[in-house]
Formats: C-alpha cells, sequence, structure tokens
C-alpha cells in the first residue's frame, strides 16, 4: 500500500486525502508526483481516461480542494458551445480571485480573446508563482466543437505563456480523440475499475450513524452478491443500497433479530433484492414508487412497470394502415400481385421459396415503399371501400410524428414520398388481432 | 346564434373540468415529489395521452393552466419541433422561464429584465442564479406580499418542464439535458413532464440505461379518448338542456370519423358545431330551437311567411291529417291558432326528451350486462339505435330482451335499484307512477327472498322427515315430490316476477322510446342532413381532383364541356385533354407521343377540314398550349421529369398499376 507522500505538502493534508479517496492511492500520488511544487511547472496537460464511475472526476475534486491548488473546473457537458465554455472558465477565475469585486459580464467568442483575457485574469489574481489548472470534465464532447478548440486546450501552456495546466477527464480512450492534423500529445493516465473488493470497501465506508459499521459492511456484501453480476456502477450501487437499507434492517427494528443474525437477515432480504434487480434497477418502477412498496409490504404485481403498458389504442384505419405499411416494408415488391390479388396463380411453386425471403427479409429490416403502392395494399386488406379522403392522408402524416412510420428522403415530399415502417412484428401482431 | 356561443363556452367548460378531473390525481403526486430529492434522480411524470395528437395541445394547456393554479408559476412548455439542438433548447426553455417570471412579479423590474434579455447567456448557471434570485428575493418581500404569494405556492416551487411531443425529440438532444440537469437538481428543483403519444417503451427506447437511471419515472395514465368521447355525448347529447339535437345520420357519420380516422375528441366538437351552424343557417324554421323558456315569445313572433313554413313541414303534415276536418281547417288557415298549436307541439316534444333520456338510460343499464351486447356495450350505440326506428322492432331488442328474462336475481336487483335512482334524478314529473312500480318490484323481490328462505326451512324439516323414514319406495317417493315442488313451485314464482318486470321494461320502451322521426316538428331540433356534414368533413381531395380534370362540366357548368363517357373532347381545357391523355398511359410517359396526341385531339376541333399536310409539322401555338398544359400538370404533382430517360416524365399517381 504506498503511502502518500511528498515534500510539498503537509503531512496532515496528505493523510486526509488519503482517507477521502479509498483504492485510489497509487493514482493519486502519481498525480502528485506530476504536479511538483507550487510553483514548478507541470505537463501541459494530463489526459485522464476511465470506465464510468471510476472516480476520476471526484478523485480530481477531492484532490485539488484538499490540497487547495487553485483550479477551475468545468463540465464539457453543461456548457455546450465553445463560447460558453471559456466564458465559464473566465467567469470562474475572476470570482475566485476576487470576490468583492462586482465581476462585468465576459463577452469572448474566439480563442484569441480567450488567451487574452486568460492572460488578465490570471495576473489581476497574482498567481504567477502557482500552477493553475483547468479541469474538463466530460472531455469527449470537445471533439464536436470548433476544430481549434481541443489542440489549443492542449499547449494552452505555451499559448499563455502562463504556468498552467489542463487535465481533460474522460470515458474514452486518447486514440479516439487525436485530431487527424496532429497535435501535442497529453500525458494519458487510466483509473481502472473497481473490483469487487474496492466497491465493497466503499461502499462500507459511509454506513449510517444509527447502525454499526460491520452490519452494514455485511449488507453490501449481500447486495454485491446479487447486483454485481449486472451492475458495476458505483452510484447505482450506492443508490440500491440506500433504497433497499430500510427492508434489510426491519427485523431488527421488530426485534426478531439481533445485528449479528446474519443468516436471518440475509433471508430476509434475498427475495426482495432479486425483484429489486428485475424492476427498479431497469427503471421499470421508480425508486419513489418501490419505497411506498416497501412500506405497504404489497405485491409489486400491483404496480405495473413501465413495459407493461406496451398496448396501444389506434383509430380503425390508422391500424390497417399501419399493417399495410408493415406488409409493404417486408415484402418485396412482385409478391404484390401473388399476395393482393384475386386471380394470383401459381402459389404452390414459390411455396419453399417464401419461407426462405421471408426470414432473410426481416434480418434485413424495413425497406422504404412509395406512398400508391401503401394505399394500394391498403385499399386490397380492407374489406369495404374507403374513400381516399383527407383524413386518411393525414393519418400517414401522424402515423409519422408518432415515429411508427418514418419518412425517407426528405428531398421530394411533393412527388413522391417514401416510407418505412418501424414497429416490429410483435407490435404488429397485438395490433392485428 | 347566441345559442350557439353558450354551447361552445359549455363545451369548453366540460373538457376543461373534465382535463382537471384527470389530473388532479397527478397534481398530488407533484406535491409529494418535491420533498424527496435526496437521490439525485429527477422526477419524471411520464404522461400516456394516446394517438390523438391534435387533442393534445388542449390538454397540455389546461394541465398547464392548472399547476399554474396550484402548485408553481414556472413552467415550460417544450415541443420537439422549436428544439433540434440542446442550444435551441436552453433557450426556449429560459425564454419562457423567464417571461413567466415577469408577468407573475410585479413591472418594478421590467427594463432591467428587457436589458438582460438580449443577452442572456443560455447556460444551466444562470438559469440557477435567476431561480436563487427569485427564491430569495419572495424570502424578502414584504409580509403582505409573502403571504400571498405562498398560499398558491409554496416556498420554493419546483420548475416544470414539460415535453409536449417526446416521440419527437432526438434522442441526443434529451440525453444532453437530462444530464445537465440532473447534476444541477440540488440547486434546481425541476420536475420533468413526458407527454408520450404511444406507448411508455419509447423511454426505453431514446434514452440509454445511464440516462433513463437518473430519471425517477412514474407513469400516468389520461384517460382513453374513447372513455372521453361517451363522458362528452353523456353530457351534451344525452341532455335535454340543450334544445339542438343530433339526427342518427349525422351521429353515425361523426362518431365513424371519430373512430375510423383520428380519435380526436377535438375533430368530434368541431363537427358537433359545424352542425349546429349547419343547422341554423339551413332551417328557417331553427328559431323555435331554444330554451323552452323562450318559446312562447318566440312562437308569438313569428310572421305569416314562418307559419307556412310549418305548414309545409312534413312531420306537420302528417300530424294535421290525424286530425279531425274542423281542426285541420284552423290549422291550416288561422296562424294564430297554428302558433298555439305549435307551442303546445314544442313543449310536448321538451318533455319527450326529457323522459326518452332518462328511459334510455334505464334500458343501457340493462342491455350493457347481457352477454355479448346485442344493443351494444355503450350508450352511445343504443342511442343511434334508438333514434334509428322503433327499436322493439328490431331482432337484437328480441334477443336482448330472450337474454334479459334469462338474469338471475342479483343482478336484476342492482339493475331496478339503479332504475330507480336514475329516474328519481331526472326531472321528469310522469315517472312518479314508474319510480312506484319498480320500488313495488323491489319489495315483491325481497319478499320472494324471505319466502324462498322460508321455503328452505319446509325442506329442511321434509329432509328430516326423510331421514326417519328407511323404505325405499317411501324414499323415492318424497324426492320425486320433493324435486316436483322446487320446479313448479319456487322458480315460477321468481320466474313470473322477472317476466313481468321484463315486459314492464318493455312498455316503458314502447312508451317513451320512439324514435323522434315520428315526433311531430321534429326537424326544428334534429339535425339529419349526413350527407351535407360528410361533404364537408370527410374532404377527398384526389377524387375532387379527378373529376375537376376529367368532368370540367361539374365545376365550369359549360354545357359545351358536356361530354358523355369515353372520348375525349376538344373543347375542355388543355390541361383537362393532356390529363386525360395521360391517364392512358404507363409509368413512364414519351413526351413526343404525348404532344402528338394532344395535337390531334385539338386539331380535330380547329381545323376540322385542313389538309394532312400540315398536321405534319406541329404549330408552335399548340406546342406551347402543350408545355403549359404539361408544367401545369407537373405543378398539380402529377408527374414530374424522370432521370431514367430524358424525353420522359414519370406518372406519380398508380403509374406503377
Amino acid at each position: 500500500m504506498p503511502n502518500l507522500e511528498h515534500p510539498a505538502y503537509p503531512a496532515a493534508d496528505l493523510l486526509h486525502l488519503e482517507s477521502l479517496v479509498p483504492c485510489r492511492e497509487s493514482q493519486v500520488s502519481m498525480l502528485l508526483s506530476i504536479f511538483g511544487e507550487r510553483q514548478q511547472f507541470s505537463f501541459p496537460s494530463i489526459f485522464i481516461y476511465g470506465h464510468t464511475s471510476s472516480g476520476k472526476t471526484y478523485v480530481m475534486q477531492t484532490l485539488l480542494t484538499t490540497l487547495q491548488l487553485p483550479h477551475v473546473f468545468v463540465n464539457c457537458m453543461e456548457y455546450f458551445t465553445s463560447r460558453l465554455l471559456l466564458e465559464e472558465i473566465l467567469i470562474q477565475l475572476q470570482s475566485s480571485s476576487s470576490d468583492t469585486e462586482q465581476t462585468c459580464p465576459v463577452h469572448c467568442d474566439t480563442l484569441n480573446d480567450f488567451v487574452r483575457l486568460f492572460k488578465q485574469a490570471v495576473a489581476s489574481r497574482e498567481l504567477q508563482d502557482q500552477t493553475l489548472y483547468i479541469v474538463l470534465d466530460r472531455a469527449e464532447q470537445l471533439r464536436e466543437m470548433e476544430a481549434n478548440i481541443l489542440p489549443a486546450f492542449l499547449r494552452l501552456q505555451e499559448l499563455t505563456d502562463r504556468n498552467v495546466t489542463v487535465i481533460l477527464l474522460s470515458e474514452i480512450v486518447w486514440e479516439l480523440f487525436r485530431p487527424n492534423v496532429g497535435c501535442f500529445e497529453p500525458f494519458t493516465m487510466y483509473f481502472p475499475d473497481y473490483s469487487i473488493g474496492h466497491l465493497q470497501k466503499i461502499l462500507s465506508q459511509n454506513h449510517p450513524p444509527e447502525y454499526s459499521a460491520d452490519f452494514y459492511s455485511a449488507y453490501i456484501n449481500i447486495l454485491l452478491g446479487v447486483f454485481y453480476m449486472v451492475c458495476r456502477d458505483l452510484k447505482e450501487l450506492r443508490h440500491l443500497a440506500a433504497l433497499n437499507f430500510a427492508k434489510y434492517c426491519e427485523p431488527v427494528v421488530r426485534g426478531e433479530a439481533n445485528e449479528r443474525d446474519t443468516r436471518k437477515l440475509w433471508k430476509n432480504i434475498e427475495p426482495h433484492l432479486k425483484k429489486a434487480m428485475q424492476t427498479v434497477y431497469l427503471r421499470e418502477i421508480s425508486s419513489s414508487q418501490w419505497e411506498c412498496l416497501q412500506h405497504d409490504g404489497g405485491e409489486p404485481g400491483q404496480l405495473k412497470g413501465l413495459s407493461a403498458h406496451t398496448h396501444v389504442e389506434l383509430p380503425y384505419y390508422s391500424k390497417f394502415l399501419l399493417i399495410a405499411a408493415y406488409l409493404a416494408s417486408y415484402n418485396p415488391v412482385r409478391t404484390d400481385k401473388r399476395f393482393f390479388l384475386k386471380h394470383h396463380g401459381k402459389i404452390r411453386k414459390t411455396n419453399f421459396m417464401k419461407k426462405h425471403e421471408k426470414t432473410s427479409n426481416h434480418l434485413l429490416g424495413p425497406k422504404p415503399f412509395p406512398l400508391d403502392r401503401l394505399l394500394a395494399i391498403l385499399y386490397s386488406i380492407v374489406d369495404n371501400r374507403v374513400a381516399p379522403t383527407a383524413n386518411i392522408f393525414s393519418q400517414i402524416t401522424s402515423l409519422v410524428t408518432l415515429q411508427l412510420l418514418s419518412m425517407v428522403g426528405q428531398n421530394d415530399q411533393l412527388d413522391g414520398p417514401r416510407y418505412k415502417c418501424t414497429v416490429s412484428l410483435d407490435f404488429i401482431r397485438a395490433i392485428a388481432r | 346564434q347566441q345559442i350557439q356561443e353558450d354551447l361552445n363556452k359549455q363545451l369548453l367548460d366540460n373538457l376543461v373540468s373534465f382535463l382537471s378531473r384527470s389530473h388532479s390525481a397527478f397534481q398530488e403526486k407533484t406535491t409529494e415529489w418535491t420533498c424527496r430529492m435526496k437521490f439525485r434522480e429527477i422526477p419524471t411524470a411520464a404522461l400516456v395521452l394516446g394517438v390523438n395528437v391534435t387533442d393534445h395541445d388542449l390538454t397540455f394547456r389546461g394541465l398547464s393552466d392548472v399547476l399554474q393554479d396550484n402548485i408553481t408559476p414556472y413552467i415550460a412548455l417544450l415541443e420537439a419541433k422549436d428544439c433540434p439542438g440542446i442550444k435551441n433548447l436552453m433557450q426556449k426553455l429560459m425564454g419562457q422561464l423567464m417571461n413567466c417570471d415577469i408577468d407573475v412579479d410585479s413591472l418594478e423590474d421590467e427594463d432591467c429584465v428587457q436589458v438582460s434579455q438580449n443577452r442572456i447567456r443560455c447556460s444551466m448557471s444562470s438559469l440557477i442564479s435567476w431561480y436563487e434570485s427569485l427564491t430569495k428575493k419572495t424570502d424578502s418581500e414584504t409580509p403582505s406580499k409573502k403571504r400571498n404569494s405562498s398560499s398558491r405556492h409554496w416556498q420554493s416551487p419546483p420548475v416544470v418542464v414539460i415535453f409536449k411531443d417526446m416521440e419527437s425529440f432526438t434522442t441526443k438532444v434529451l440525453q444532453d439535458f437530462i444530464i445537465i440537469s440532473s447534476q444541477h437538481i440540488h440547486e434546481l428543483p425541476l420536475v420533468l413532464i413526458f407527454g408520450i403519444a404511444t406507448s411508455p417503451m419509447i423511454i426505453h427506447r431514446l434514452l440509454p440505461h445511464s440516462v433513463s437511471s437518473l430519471l425517477c419515472i412514474e407513469l400516468f395514465q389520461s384517460l382513453s379518448c374513447k372513455e372521453h368521447l361517451s363522458t362528452i355525448i353523456d353530457k351534451l347529447l344525452l341532455t335535454s338542456r340543450f334544445p339542438f339535437k343530433l339526427g342518427e345520420k349525422v351521429l353515425q357519420v361523426l362518431i365513424n370519423i371519430f373512430l375510423y380516422h383520428d380519435f380526436s375528441v377535438q375533430n368530434f366538437i368541431k363537427g358537433f358545431q359545424l352542425c349546429i351552424v349547419e343547422h341554423f343557417y339551413s332551417q328557417p324554421l331553427s328559431v323555435l330551437c331554444c330554451q323552452p323558456v323562450d318559446v312562447k315569445k318566440r312562437v308569438y313572433s313569428l310572421s305569416h311567411d314562418q307559419c307556412e313554413n310549418i305548414r309545409r313541414l312534413s312531420s306537420f303534415r302528417r300530424y294535421v291529417e290525424k286530425q279531425e276536418s274542423g281542426k285541420q281547417i284552423a290549422l291550416l288557415t288561422s296562424d294564430s291558432f297554428l302558433k298555439e298549436e305549435t307551442e303546445k307541439l314544442l313543449e310536448d316534444l321538451h318533455v319527450y326528451h326529457e323522459n326518452y333520456v332518462s328511459i334510455l338510460r334505464c334500458l343501457h343499464v340493462f342491455t350493457s350486462s347481457l352477454p355479448k351486447y346485442p344493443l351494444g356495450k355503450q350508450i352511445r350505440e343504443l342511442h343511434c339505435a334508438c333514434l334509428e326506428n322503433r327499436v322493439w322492432e328490431t331482432e337484437e331488442y328480441e334477443s336482448s330482451l330472450q337474454l334479459a328474462r334469462m338474469l338471475n336475481k342479483t343482478d336484476l336487483v342492482t339493475m331496478l335499484q339503479q332504475c330507480v335512482e336514475i329516474l328519481m334524478s331526472s326531472s321528469g314529473k310522469e315517472f312518479d307512477k314508474t319510480v312506484e312500480k319498480l320500488k313495488e318490484f323491489l319489495t315483491q323481490f325481497q319478499n320472494l327472498e324471505a319466502e324462498a328462505s322460508q321455503e328452505r326451512d319446509v325442506s329442511v324439516s321434509s329432509q328430516k322427515e326423510l331421514q326417519k323414514k328407511t323404505d325405499l319406495y317411501h324414499l323415492q317417493k318424497t324426492l320425486l315430490e320433493l324435486k316436483e315442488s322446487r320446479r313448479s313451485k319456487k322458480l315460477t314464482k321468481f320466474e313470473m316476477l322477472r317476466f313481468e318486470v321484463v315486459d314492464y321494461i318493455d312498455s316503458l320502451v314502447r312508451k317513451y322510446l320512439v324514435p323522434a322521426d315520428d315526433r311531430t316538428l321534429h326537424e326544428i331540433v334534429y339535425f339529419n342532413a349526413a350527407t351535407v356534414l360528410r361533404g364537408h368533413l370527410n374532404a377527398a381531395p384526389r377524387t375532387a381532383l379527378h373529376t375537376a380534370l376529367n368532368n370540367p362540366h361539374w365545376y365550369l357548368k359549360n354545357q359545351a364541356l358536356k361530354c358523355d363517357g369515353g372520348g375525349i373532347s376538344n373543347k375542355a381545357p388543355d390541361i383537362c385533354i393532356v390529363y386525360k391523355l395521360h391517364l392512358e398511359c404507363g409509368r413512364l410517359i414519351n413526351l413526343v407521343d404525348w404532344l402528338e396526341a394532344f395535337a390531334t385531339v385539338v386539331m380535330a376541333a380547329e381545323e376540322p377540314n385542313a389538309d394532312a399536310a400540315s398536321s405534319d409539322q406541329v404549330d408552335d401555338i399548340i406546342h406551347a398550349r402543350f408545355i403549359r398544359a404539361v408544367s401545369e400538370l407537373e405543378l398539380l404533382g402529377f408527374i414530374k421529369p424522370s432521370k431514367q430517360k430524358t424525353d420522359h416524365v414519370a406518372r406519380l399517381t398508380w403509374g406503377g398499376c
């Protein structure tokens, strides 16, 4: 177990930091050694990647705040245009430097402005001797902004000629970032996933105050046993743990078992957790509903999940339109005559062929078809006569807005629109009943 | 016309009250949510609304009004077409929220808001700072104002964002928005509402698990539109409050449009309004279609012409023929006598409606529980059947009576009780006797029950006797006797009573559910022009175009254009000739052939005796006319230039067939 040691920072702070970031000691010490002392120039840019909830953001934030390093923390997802992003960085810089001075609204449209304003801001803070850290969370969004943003951030130290380090946090590897014109290569660092032991340790750390740590960690153990197979997301697991803990404590509260009676508690909670895996985890029912259910002790059968309501009520002709669209999408044009005309003849010959075609057609996905074909099939499958009224046409467009059909090729809406049927066979079966 | 306005208002009132009812449950939930935000989940309501997209607008407007009154002033309605990207979405959201803020707050800080509105930084942080400043302001406000506001809203009202059409939003926009807002849920109490038209499965299809795990979704199902329709019909048609009625065929047309085409209550109401307008416009006697209070005044103000109009009504003529000769003459000659008579008849009609509705409901109670629903499950079907002709002459009615004669006792008793309730609540005066009669039936049933229990006692005692006897022959005999007595005595009593009840109901039906066509002066209040309505509501653009081009006489009313069948007349407009010629072609049309055919048709008229030599080379004028006609057809969307062959055009309508 590598203990955190660094000459530049007081030992007490480091100890505190270590207690805050369990299972990430090696990464933190690595970062510290890169950062060096406060006034030393560091790497111009660092790229940190790792899977969802492997503690990238959390580690960076705690590291920078506990050691009181000057920093700016920005989420690229939230500031979705380059202008917003740059302005946000400047605003954070200004506000942290001077809270008494009224900050005037900054306008920063280009990187050139940014570099200029950035220099001013740093000068006003009198931070020349310390490294300023700019952390960009969800850095994969940077790729969708202007082409010059990412390379510029990577060599911001050089451009501004100030002591600044840009740290990019992302869930994807650096290879997917690299622009094809080439750029400055950042120092890349990988945060591995937490193992089951790590998860156990982290989850048991924040146990509720009224119960002992051992009791809670036993609970976490059971929880992980059920959920580890499907979910390794720390946030999600913590959420589930909080949701189901009340149920786990129930026998203890009622006095039927004491805290040591793990086996009895396990028997009590296990089916409950399994149920939770099928419902809450998939968000079939919401967590508040789940809590209500726990209080009432009712069966979850009363509460229908989201996917239980699959039935869609459609008007009479819309049903037929949808069925016709499905037929038109999945049957080849040349079979139309055979299927929908009264005098078609030769069926026996192609019987074998048809089966073969059908499977392949379903694998190939829906094909586009023109409007006229749809109407022709509609007329042949509806028993009584249908007038081609405006109602029918408007129904087609309303089906498109409902995303049951989709328009293919927007270029010629007037002459020959083509549609695709986007619903599945099961859905059509349910309708056709 | 005022009546019509009244009606419209009534309609809207009905709808709004209906909506508020359907969403009341929903509001309660919202209040609970804001308390529980400990996990970083955004409370979300998934509102399943059904496929009648046209109604949604009204629903959402009602919903936002209700929310605004009861819960929060901060509501943003977002539509997919306004939000192609996350930037537009945020802009729209901020704009709506800040605007509604101005409406609620006093106008004192309007100028500063207006300045800032030009250059709002559209980001979540500015939204949060706006929200914080707002809540702070309400805290520091004067106590009187604070009390005022807190009585309606709470201290920190949630911000409600409504996504009107969830299906049409692009996945990325929604995902981004949810992720962003989930990071600020602690500072900004946000509540999302998704309007879903199809099925809630769409949420899973649109959002990946990592995003949907940030939401705390609860599902709310709004009433299905069919139920909505039945309540509307119940409230509008099956009351005696509104003098205006729909005839059977018209109602059938409206319901068919609803069921077959769009499921849109909105359109149904519009159709109903159209009926009202059409009725008052086309029927000169519709002045008399008004509330019963006004009838007297209006009848006396009738002019001579209008009296003549009354005399011309077919139902009135039938009525006159039935009277004795002296009265006939009086009716046909004296206007004042006619007016008195008319007033009486109209009153009769009103009373008839009152009775009709309540008896219809009673009959519905009976028929709706029968197996296979021979008279229809919904009251509207029964209503149509009754309007159409004498309902007791139909086969369905016969079979339903047959089935009613086989009902068991508990069902029958509950039905009778329901009927009594309906009749008691109705305003008709003639029902006192009926109610008494029905109550009598009920007591008889109770007596029957008592008797039955007595009889059971008897049978028990006889069984005791039976146990005493050991003789096989006697045993058999007593058993047979018991069986016999059971079958004949007990069942017949109940059965007789049942027959009596059903016959009584039958008599009620025969008395009160006379179709409206048989009533005198029904033309005044019933609108029956179904064909007109169908023409107005079922637009058929393709058919109209086809008739216009194929048979120009239909629209132009020019005798010269009238042609008989197959031939192509040369007097028709150029476009018609071109259209008819193009009907004979396949998918791809050769322009040269087409031109030649066109030229021959036109030449046949213009130079009937010109020699063939000139037709060799097509005239420039004809050429120009042809090109113009073809380009007109292209404009109408019948053809388009094809890329496959240069001198060909492709047919767009029925080309392949």
